[in-house]
């Protein structure tokens, strides 16, 4: 089985977001950028596939140098190489057709992509990805199983789950579940080592324009401060949930 | 610039995202002097759409689709915007519809927007704003595309009464056998519960709660406001409640109009799930926890103390009000 994982290198979950050049562009000055978490779930997936039913894994991240670190380390963690699209990601149109093009080349059967990544949260690419390939689709999955090429899914519905039957070729949008979160995998040295010897493959970008355009960005007004109240006065609470806020 | 939604449903009822979605298009077609059409699948009764401005209803009745499949879905939906020469079509964001919208943008070569906090900026150029950087920050967006895509966020506009009337239309669209190729074995669903996607008012508890044996406390105070149960990550973690009540960044984000969190310190990455919530109520032994810096209101106190007196005081009002 050719797994390919789609990667996104996105600001630490903690990172502070602000914004440069007239809050046009996201201001990366010292963040420190990770594997986007969905596509890290999927990544640890595919190497357990890897090892339990044998699988060849590659990683892919359509974005700049900057990236190469993030795909590195996705290489440490245990996937076999990666390749780098060289292109400023401008929207989610944009990346799915940059993925279609490396799955179309490279023959993958099995496609897993977060969700969506914790950047721009468009939850765009995996969906656009599987229709431009007409491949078979299974989005917010929560547990994969592939047997030749049958996959049995589970994802997530409002107020529950449902287990899904599909077919390889395929393309997942994952999240945590697709693992367990103890069970993510940490580059150790020997893996950090054997990294450095991985192929990492820079392609250049195919035609594609983009459909949308991120014009500014904005950060929530400045709120109020906290209005407390006595633990001894739990009717001010209500009140003020009805009277002020009217939530109730 | 005609406009159509997908109305979705839940157990032969429209969702209340359905009437939110058809608010939100009416403005637009005030706006631009057109109408909203909204298509469903497989509703019986479909009457309430035009209280909220829907003027004409394509009802697609299917046994094929009688579960939920999303490539088939995408495509009755496209077709449904092909047909009426919809410019502008709008999704909500619940978890079918997200799983929906790339599908239906790519197949109509449209330009696609998710988690839009507010009626169009502008319609020419048309600009949305929406959700970025998991609620930290506000995105503005522009869609370049002759037909758009927008998914539209929980409580990001609110229900507008129209008292109008829809006409009904039956609505074939043509369905490919491969788009049947992803089968529903199975589905396990909360029935009598109210979920966090659908609720207006969540409750959440956190590791303040020690343990899963006092989460009757969160319960209660819960089904006297009507609302859906949550927890923060480490309590998910801890196996005290489910992973689907999980609230923040890598979990279920909230976009409740109120959000009580109950011994909850208020990581940064919790925060961002619930940012979207209007009204923040926050109960804290620690009068330090970060969440109160977030919060519109605050209790410090023993949360063991306060949740069955809050939880009698609820029960009260909404005796006195109902």
């Amino acid at each position: 089985m050719k797994i390919l994982v789609c990667i996104s290198h996105v600001p630490d979950t903690t990172a502070k977001i602000n914004f440069t050049n007239g809050d046009a562009e996201f201001d990366t000055n010292g963040v420190q950028f990770v594997i986007n978490p969905n596509d890290e779930f999927g990544l640890t997936r595919a190497i357990i596939f890897k090892e339990q039913q044998g699988a060849s894994v590659t990683v892919v991240n359509v974005g700049g140098t900057d990236a190469e670190a993030t795909l590195r380390k996705a290489l440490a963690i245990g996937a076999d190489e990666a390749i780098r699209v060289n292109a400023n990601p401008t929207d989610g149109f944009f990346v799915a057709k940059q993925l279609a093009e490396v799955v179309k080349n490279g023959g993958y059967d099995l496609v897993i992509a977060g969700k969506e990544s914790l950047d721009y949260n468009g939850g765009m690419v995996p969906g656009m990805l599987a229709a431009m390939l007409n491949f078979d689709f299974v989005n917010s999955c929560l547990k994969l199983e592939v047997n030749g090429t049958e996959a049995k899914a589970v994802r997530e519905i409002d107020g529950g789950k449902e287990t899904l039957s599909a077919k390889l070729p395929l393309v997942v949008g994952g999240q945590k579940g697709l693992v367990e979160e103890k069970d993510l995998r940490i580059p150790n040295m020997r893996g950090i080592m054997m990294a450095r010897q991985k192929a990492l493959t820079v392609l250049e970008p195919t035609g594609a324009d983009s459909k949308t355009k991120a014009v500014k960005f904005e950060k929530p007004a400045p709120k109020s401060a906290v209005k407390m109240i006595s633990p001894d006065n739990l009717d001010e609470l209500v009140n003020l949930l009805h009277n002020e806020a009217k939530v109730i | 610039m005609s406009i159509l939604i997908y109305a979705e449903q839940a157990e032969g009822k429209f969702k209340k995202t359905a009437f939110e979605l058809a608010s939100y298009a009416k403005k637009i077609a005030g706006e631009t002097g057109t109408t909203v059409t909204a298509v469903t699948i497989n509703a019986n009764d479909v009457s309430a759409l035009g209280q909220y401005g829907v003027d004409k209803v394509l009802n697609v009745k299917n046994d094929k689709l009688a579960t939920f499949n999303a490539k088939a879905y995408a495509d009755a939906i496209k077709q449904a915007a092909q047909k009426e020469g919809a410019k502008i079509v709008v999704l909500s964001s619940t978890t079918d519809s997200l799983y929906l919208a790339p599908l239906v943008a790519v197949g109509l070569e449209a330009g696609y927007a998710s988690n839009v906090v507010a009626a169009p900026i502008s319609l020419s150029p048309f600009q949305v704003k929406r959700n970025a950087f998991s609620n930290k920050a506000f995105n503005i967006t522009e869609i370049n595309t002759d037909v758009k895509v927008i998914a539209i966020g929980k409580n990001s506009f609110g229900l507008v009464e129209s008292n109008g009337a829809a006409t009904v239309e039956e609505f074939n669209p043509t369905l490919n056998d491969a788009d049947f190729s992803v089968k529903v074995e199975s589905s396990e669903k909360v029935t009598g519960k109210v979920t966090i996607a659908d609720a207006d008012v969540v409750v959440s508890g956190g590791r303040g709660l020690k343990g899963p044996e006092n989460w009757h406390l969160i319960e209660d105070l819960a089904a006297a406001f009507g609302a859906a149960t949550a927890c923060s990550k480490p309590v998910s973690d801890l196996g005290w409640r489910p992973h689907s009540e999980h609230v923040g960044q890598t979990g279920k984000p909230v976009a409740s109009n109120l959000y009580v969190a109950v011994g909850i310190s208020g990581a940064i990455q919790h925060i961002a799930g619930i940012n979207s919530s209007k009204v923040k109520v926050v109960i804290n032994a620690d009068a330090d926890a970060p969440f109160f810096k977030v919060a519109d209101y605050g209790i410090v106190g023993d949360a063991f103390e306060i949740l069955p007196k809050l939880t009698e005081k609820i029960k009260a009002f909404k005796a006195q009000n109902s």
